[in-house]
């Protein structure tokens, strides 16, 4: 039955040879999803073998490690102690598991858990805090929309959009202002009040039935009251989402620190991995990986909040 | 109907007196004001407390982006801080003479107009592809997105180590006959930097364009079929004319990503990379070393001007062809 409508119009067809139509249809079919698969499998084995190998062969041992890869991170003496093969080995798995890495970050050496520590009381304060100025001023977007709000949502979008090498400079001029340079302020501040977390919170609190808050506002629920007992809950999704998100951003910064904090000890890890490889390669996968650690735990708890995130964000004009 | 209750509810002991007093003040008639204005007052007093909501954010913005980039404007036309000279448009060229920036502009223009294109089309792809059916798709889904998790820094090691010049890259390429590259330390440092960026960001448009592939009206895709059009002519004709928006989306963000991808440049190769991955942001970085206000200045609002020019021809270039599917 339903085979007969796509059967092509005036061309007339024996039953058997309809059939084996349908078949190598099947067949080809069958063959596509294999292939759809197996371009699939080799992208998934692209995108992870980095992390994977970052991973494998922060278990190596720091001789090991620099017998393999002395070669890439050499400066101009090597000193001739360690042998150094000329090849680069990449290697998936180590000769030996070791642990060694780890014990020097964790236990020998605290330079480098006090750099993870800087990216930690970097990062924490701007989540929590643009998240809760971010869900505030959402509400104000939200509720009794006017010409002037939306003009100024407008103003937050643009903004949103600027890339760093333009909001830098503002951002600069008003730490030296107000003496909070080459101190964390000059982080926490500006990150604080990004835009970014406003504009998807905004975007999600106005798919919120308006009748909802106009019930509360009938029962005699105040500003306040809506705020906390109708929207906040129902946002708490998006809370997740947009959280995970300003995380990954501010555990990935380089730029920031960079120009706004000229005193070393105070750089998040990120910026000092670029500068390990120097002395102690041997260490460099195990604080790479460290330093993965907690997106990684993020990403495995809030996968799905990060897709919802995502989703959310498209759709530039909704 | 409402309104009437709300404010009966909430004001039954208003007084005749008050209530005349508030219609007086308010310059309306005292008969069929039972009720308004209190609705009114109760309103506009709702509407001050959700403005104020507004208030920590705004500031916030106000002080450290909005305000501070007029000053930027002012000294983009001013000779120096000091004496405030108004030169016009003179920084702006003398911008535009030099040669760090030049290369810097077209450095980044070239790595844009080839990324940008790569990163939506092949996003696009990984999309299509878990939106056919395949097994395993969460998984996949899953692994696409990883590298959008890691931090930058901790992936650069192991990229240096592939891209080396006795690395498992030229090793590959070796095995097609190719000759030996210096990835990193060379023009083709750009070509690296490509990759890069692709893996990092892919993930993340795919969900975008997966999203947006999820919601193009089944009945529209079942109709095609039965009028038998080829794949090919369901793609062009239905699925990207529902995408749009999204591929618009998707564009801006892989450009602002693009512009982003300073972090990569210096994490791989410090602060003096080879010149074809001399960036913008190095500009800046150099530029903000020397404290160069005016010059920092106006090459911050040539890169405003020059995004707002993109976004805006992006935008009307999507209202152009996407009109008609918009509901």
């Amino acid at each position: 039955m339903m085979h007969g409508r796509t059967r092509p119009v005036g061309m007339e067809m024996s039953e058997s040879a309809y059939k084996r139509m349908i078949d190598r249809k099947k067949r080809i079919t069958k063959v596509r999803r294999a292939i759809a698969t197996l371009i699939a499998a080799s992208c998934a084995v692209l995108f992870l073998m980095p992390i994977v190998l970052t991973i494998t062969n922060s278990f190596m041992s720091a001789s090991e490690i620099s017998s393999n890869y002395g070669q890439v991170f050499a400066t101009s003496d090597t000193g001739g102690k360690t042998y150094i093969s000329e090849k680069v080995n990449l290697k998936f798995i180590p000769d030996m598991v070791s642990f060694s890495q780890y014990i020097t970050v964790l236990f020998k050496s605290p330079d480098y858990l006090f750099k993870f520590w800087n990216s930690v009381i970097l990062v924490v304060p701007i989540v929590g805090f643009q998240l809760l100025v971010a869900l505030l001023a959402s509400y104000g977007f939200t509720r009794y929309r006017g010409r002037i709000k939306e003009m100024i949502f407008f103003i937050y979008i643009i903004l949103m959009l600027m890339p760093y090498q333009v909001t830098l400079v503002p951002n600069y001029l008003v730490s030296s202002w107000l003496h909070i340079l080459d101190t964390r302020w000059a982080i926490w501040l500006p990150g604080i009040f990004s835009p970014f977390a406003v504009y998807l919170l905004t975007k999600y609190m106005r798919r919120i039935p308006v009748s909802v808050m106009e019930a509360a506002q009938i029962d005699g629920a105040g500003e306040w009251q809506i705020f906390r007992h109708i929207c906040m809950p129902l946002c708490k999704g998006c809370m997740c989402s947009v959280a995970i998100l300003i995380f990954i951003d501010y555990w990935n910064m380089v730029e920031q620190p960079l120009i706004l904090l000229s005193d070393d000890s105070m750089h998040p890890l990120s910026v000092f991995l670029s500068k390990i490889k120097k002395g102690e390669i041997g260490l460099a996968f195990a604080v790479a990986t460290i330093y993965m650690v907690p997106t990684l735990l993020v990403f495995l708890y809030g996968e799905d909040y990060l897709v919802e995130g995502i989703t959310y964000q498209g759709g530039i004009k909704g | 109907m409402k309104k009437e209750g709300r404010g009966l509810k909430k004001r039954p002991e208003l007084s005749e007196k008050e209530r005349e007093k508030k219609s007086r003040m308010f310059g309306r008639k005292k008969d069929g004001q039972t009720s308004g204005d209190g609705i009114r007052k109760k309103n506009a007093k709702s509407r001050r407390a959700s403005t104020a909501f507004l208030a920590p954010s705004i500031f916030g913005v106000l002080l450290f982006f909005v305000v501070p980039f007029f000053v930027v404007i002012y000294y983009s036309v001013v000779d120096n801080p000091i004496q405030h000279n108004f030169v016009f448009l003179n920084n702006f060229i003398n911008v535009f003479n030099n040669a760090a920036f030049r290369q810097a502009a077209s450095n980044t223009m070239k790595f844009s107009v080839i990324a940008v294109p790569l990163a939506v089309v092949l996003s696009l792809g990984l999309a299509m592809l878990l939106d056919s059916k395949i097994p395993f798709k969460s998984q996949f889904r899953t692994f696409f997105l990883t590298p959008m998790m890691v931090p930058i820094a901790s992936i650069v090691l192991i990229w240096q180590v592939l891209f080396h010049y006795n690395g498992m890259v030229n090793d590959i390429t070796a095995l097609f006959g190719t000759d030996k590259i210096d990835w990193l330390k060379s023009e083709h440092a750009q070509v690296v930097i490509i990759v890069l960026f692709l893996w990092k960001n892919l993930g993340y448009n795919m969900i975008l364009f997966m999203s947006a592939l999820g919601s193009i009206p089944k009945d529209i895709l079942e109709v095609a079929v039965l009028e038998s059009a080829k794949p090919r002519q369901i793609f062009f004709h239905i699925k990207i004319r529902y995408l749009s928006s999204t591929i618009l989306f998707v564009t801006i963000m892989s450009l602002i990503n693009s512009f982003k991808v300073f972090r990569e440049i210096y994490l791989l190769t410090d602060d003096y990379p080879y010149n074809t991955v001399y960036m913008m942001q190095h500009f800046m970085n150099n530029t903000f070393g020397n404290l160069d206000y005016q010059k920092l200045s106006a090459a911050a609002i040539m890169m405003s001007v020059v995004m707002v020019i993109i976004i805006g021809i992006l935008f009307l270039t999507e209202n152009h062809f996407g009109k008609d599917v918009e509901g």
